[in-house]
């Protein structure tokens, strides 16, 4: 393969090529550090590359395959957001309070993926503590977009996304909190999934607000999408919350018909915020998922305005309690001399901490204050329910939601980061899938001058088969997830 | 007054992490990723913990939570690694019940629980080991805890020790506490106001926190309430506030009062499921419960005819109770039993500072003792000396009467001749009892026993001597 074919192959066919030997995994991971060595100090989708280890993963990875062991991964390269803990390897949650943080532990996603013999390329650029739709807020800079670099390429997983787009690596993690994979694979022309709360263990990966995290993978194909899920899948006897329920084999049915499926579509998802020309964009997707034989059918999700405030109340009371172990006493950054105990948490946290993650955890303390509790954090759980029922009543009539993944494409660096409302707005498709805690993938719907759509997938819980299944359907009838940015180095 | 009780499970691992719970360790060795609060970890439930929290609903004859829900309680300090301590604030494990206190005199006293829930302890702050700095050992972070908050339903000092003892008590017959004090595993907070006689409002309370012995609760008790009443007296207003006890200066002082206290911000803990329990599972905990110290009070008034006082005192260790249960069962002298265990042997154990599972004496060879006490072989007197032998460890209790020759004279003509030597030897006194009243008589009679006594080494029954010195002397 061509270094130009390499990077726009996907997971599937590398490993065929792989077995075939008409290429080594060193030769990938070469062909990968590469790409990132030419692309990334324009793009910064990667924060910590791990050339020489990644190399050696890929000599061990040729052992096995010369002995025709291994799996279908073996010998593949990716790259995990900054958020999963990698033993030996920093992990900063692009912060600096955590910039020289070296975890003694592997996340148990990580772990997963490694004892499928994946590559690890090294750690991808994010939001700081995955707070952000932009990934603008990095005490690492921001990531741009491969597709215009003037641009955003989401957030928070925007690294990730990025680095999938620009042809860093086939395969890369991320988490959604509350659209963190859906809205930069969105903006990136990735494909992204979140999956159902529970079916991925949260062990190890830097908490956010717990009750929405999970993790996914970020892949150029819904069939890729679902051979990392198979090895990202199923209990973890160390996250109580991970789910004891089977998981299936998500590339058994992946290319069954789906004819006769319904497809909800929720009005409330093509309302005034929704960008006229994205919207043309989605509907001409939806036709093309109608000439595959689906049926769609219209639906309502009564709730979806109030997804936003409900979302920024829940998701920083959360946080506010996770981020409080960041306190400079046992890791992370401490402030200079200081005089007491107060002045040490204090300041730590002050110089820490960047703005949006201390307006989260303002914001979260300020709604689990006495005499706050009921009218904020008590009601907005109320409100979850509530949007968690229109879910249920939805799926009653039909076996997916289909939409956009965010109001828009991509946006120009720096223009929302002073109106933090502009930037919540970016997730008001996603972040009702977190409350309620279904699964959602956002996969290429086409370009809007030049620039990539997403449409977004909802599935009932624990059914990412039939998501990935409609997703894998409508890219084997169209090639939005084909198209590639021009190389950032020959397009400054 | 009120009383919160953090009672320290006695779990192999900590309430949300494999790492052990021993206590004396290094500093930190205890203390794993999870309990840290490093970054990505998460805690999962020991399930040993919820089995003992339940043990000890059913024990106060409480009402079990079937669903009960972990929330965090969220505050800086750096004894606490994640800035919040798990707990359970909402929906506890377990809920009301009453708990009846067997009183010093032998009544009970009924306190209603109020609740009782799971969370766990925080790490210490070490403050002699660097100078001008404070070390962090984290090995008690994690630790399982059980707080067991009542009513305020106590009025008086007695009251609360007499219920912290049986708490005690209870949690150790469980096997759900080591019941250590001194190393913290029962720790006290102690709710106090004052009102005037015959009104039914409370007043303004304090909390005395972390009092951790029966002794100190007592003096806290009555330092505070005599604080409180100066106040009250010269017409001040207490302020709601925690406090401290010092036993070296015996007064409490201020912690913090509640205008500047924490806003502990409690939400539900998202990392942890809600605990559910069925009736099965309930019913099997409730199966397995050992025989408690109240009805264990109960029988041994009913069926061995022990005082309420004795009674109380044998159940309130389960080792103190299956000694005497053990003792008894060959001696089938029960009152006897009880009498040496709570008098001479726990005497003697406390001398030496022992507990009773280290007593040089058994149950089987205090029985044997008993045995020969029952059979008139020995005197009260001599049985101390057959007692000395056994702590010393000379053998049974037949050996030892044996070897040290202390078998008492009963033989009522070797008794006989032996008075008959007395009487002989003392005429005087003999002619001064003949002729005295009945009180100067009881006097004298008590001289010829001593005689008696001392001719026969000690080993004469006395019982018998005084029936045979009044029927000799009278006889005259």
């Amino acid at each position: 393969m061509s270094p130009n074919e390499l990077s726009t192959a996907t997971a599937v066919e590398l490993a065929a090529a792989l077995r075939a030997k008409t290429m080594s995994a060193v030769e990938l991971t070469q062909a990968c550090l590469a790409t990132i060595a030419r692309e990334n100090p324009v793009l910064n989708a990667a924060i910590t590359v791990c050339g020489e280890q990644a190399i050696e993963e890929a000599t061990a990875a040729d052992t096995l395959l010369r002995r025709g062991d291994g799996g279908t991964l073996t010998g593949i390269p990716l790259l995990h957001k900054d958020i999963f803990c990698t033993r030996d390897v920093a992990t900063t949650c692009a912060s600096r309070m955590l910039e020289n943080f070296i975890p003694p532990y592997d996340a148990t996603v990580v772990s997963r993926l490694r004892a499928a013999g994946t590559i690890m390329l090294g750690k991808t650029n994010m939001d700081e503590f995955a707070m952000g739709s932009s990934t603008e807020t990095s005490v690492f800079g921001e990531t741009r977009n491969p597709w215009n670099i003037h641009c955003v390429p989401g957030g928070s997983s925007g690294g990730t996304a990025a680095a999938v787009a620009a042809g860093f690596t086939p395969l890369g993690t991320g988490t959604d909190t509350g659209g963190s994979i859906r809205q930069p694979a969105s903006l990136c022309g990735i494909t992204g999934l979140k999956p159902t709360y529970g079916r991925v263990s949260r062990l190890g990966i830097i908490a956010f607000a717990s009750s929405l995290d999970q993790a996914g993978p970020m892949t150029r194909t819904a069939e890729d999408a679902a051979l990392m899920l198979q090895v990202m899948s199923g209990l973890d006897p160390g996250d109580s919350t991970s789910a004891d329920i089977e998981v299936p084999d998500f590339r058994a049915n992946l290319g069954d018909p789906i004819s006769g499926l319904k497809i909800g579509i929720p009005k409330e998802y093509f309302s005034s915020s929704l960008e006229p020309r994205v919207a043309a964009s989605i509907q001409a997707a939806l036709v093309e998922l109608e000439r595959e034989g689906a049926e769609l059918v219209d639906i309502d999700l009564p709730h979806t305005d109030q997804g936003i405030p409900t979302y920024y109340i829940i998701a920083p009371a959360e946080a506010s309690a996770n981020l409080s172990r960041y306190d400079g006493v046992r890791f992370g950054y401490r402030c200079e001399a200081p005089t007491d105990l107060n002045d040490l948490y204090e300041r730590s946290r002050t110089e820490g901490f960047g703005e949006e993650v201390k307006r989260r955890i303002l914001v979260g303390t300020y709604a689990l204050s006495t005499g706050f509790y009921d009218a904020y954090f008590k009601k907005a759980q109320q409100v979850r329910r509530l949007i968690s029922e229109d879910f249920n009543t939805a799926f009653e009539t039909c076996d997916v939601i289909a939409g956009p993944a965010a109001p828009g494409v991509a946006f120009g660096l720096g223009t929302k980061t002073t109106d933090p409302l502009a930037m919540y707005l970016e997730d008001i498709y996603t972040l009702s899938v977190n409350l309620a805690g279904l699964p959602g993938i956002s996969v290429p719907a086409g370009l809007l001058d030049g620039m990539p759509v997403g449409l977004q997938l909802i599935g009932r819980a624990f059914d990412e088969a039939t998501l990935l299944r409609v997703a894998h359907r409508f890219q084997l009838r169209t090639d939005h997830h084909l198209a590639r940015p021009v190389p950032t180095a020959v397009n400054p | 007054m009120g009383l919160e009780v953090h009672l320290q499970l006695a779990t192999e691992s900590k309430i949300f992490s494999g790492a052990a719970t021993r206590f004396g360790a290094e500093p930190n060795v205890q203390a794993c990723a999870v309990d840290l609060g490093m970054p990505g970890m998460l805690p999962v439930l020991n399930a040993r913990a919820v089995q003992y929290a339940v043990m000890f609903g059913l024990g106060v004859g409480a009402r079990i939570g079937k669903r009960s829900v972990f929330d965090r309680k969220n505050y800086f300090y750096p004894d606490l690694p994640k800035g919040y301590q798990v707990s359970q604030f909402f929906e506890p494990i377990v809920c009301e019940g009453k708990f009846e206190v067997p009183m010093p005199d032998g009544s009970l006293f009924p306190v209603r629980i109020t609740r009782a829930h799971l969370e766990e302890d925080a790490g210490k702050s070490v403050h002699d080991a660097y100078a001008g700095q404070t070390g962090i050992d984290l090995n008690r972070a994690g630790t399982p805890l059980l707080e067991i908050v009542t009513e305020p339903d106590f009025r008086t000092a007695e009251q609360a020790v007499a219920y912290l003892k049986s708490l005690h008590s209870l949690a150790t017959y469980l096997g759900i506490s080591d019941g250590n004090m001194a190393e913290g595993s029962m720790r006290c907070d102690v709710n106090i106001s004052l009102r005037p006689t015959g009104t039914e409002v409370y007043g303004t309370r304090t909390e005395i926190k972390n009092v951790n012995s029966f002794r100190f609760v007592e003096k806290a008790i009555a330092v505070e309430t005599e604080r409180q009443m100066d106040i009250l007296e010269s017409g001040g207003h207490i302020v709601q506030e925690t406090r401290l006890y010092d036993a070296d200066r015996n007064e409490t002082r201020s912690m913090r009062s509640k205008e500047v206290a924490n806003d502990y911000r409690y939400f539900p803990e998202p990392d942890l499921l809600p605990i559910v329990l069925d009736d099965a599972y309930i019913d099997n905990i409730r199966a397995g419960l050992p025989e408690l110290p109240g009805a264990k009070r109960a029988r041994f008034i009913e069926t061995y005819g022990l005082s309420d006082y004795d009674a109380s005192l044998l159940v309130d260790s389960r080792t103190t109770a299956d000694f005497f249960e053990a003792a008894t069962d060959i001696s089938k002298a029960p009152k006897l039993t009880a009498n040496w265990i709570l008098g001479d042997l726990a005497g003697a154990l406390n001398r030496e500072s022992l507990d009773l599972t280290e007593s040089p004496v058994s149950p089987e060879a205090l029985a044997g003792l008993i045995v020969r006490i029952a059979d008139d072989t020995l005197s009260s007197k001599l049985a101390k000396q057959v007692f000395e032998g056994l702590w010393l460890g000379e053998g049974t209790a037949d050996e030892i009467i044996e070897a040290r020759g202390l078998k008492q004279v009963t033989d009522t003509g070797a008794l006989e001749s032996l008075v008959a030597q007395v009487i002989e030897g003392h005429p005087d006194q003999v002619t001064q009892y003949q002729a005295a009243d009945e009180a100067k008589q009881k006097k004298l009679l008590g001289f010829f026993v001593g005689q008696v006594m001392k001719a026969s080494k000690g080993q004469a029954n006395p019982q018998r001597l005084n029936g045979l010195l009044r029927a000799m002397l009278d006889s005259g």
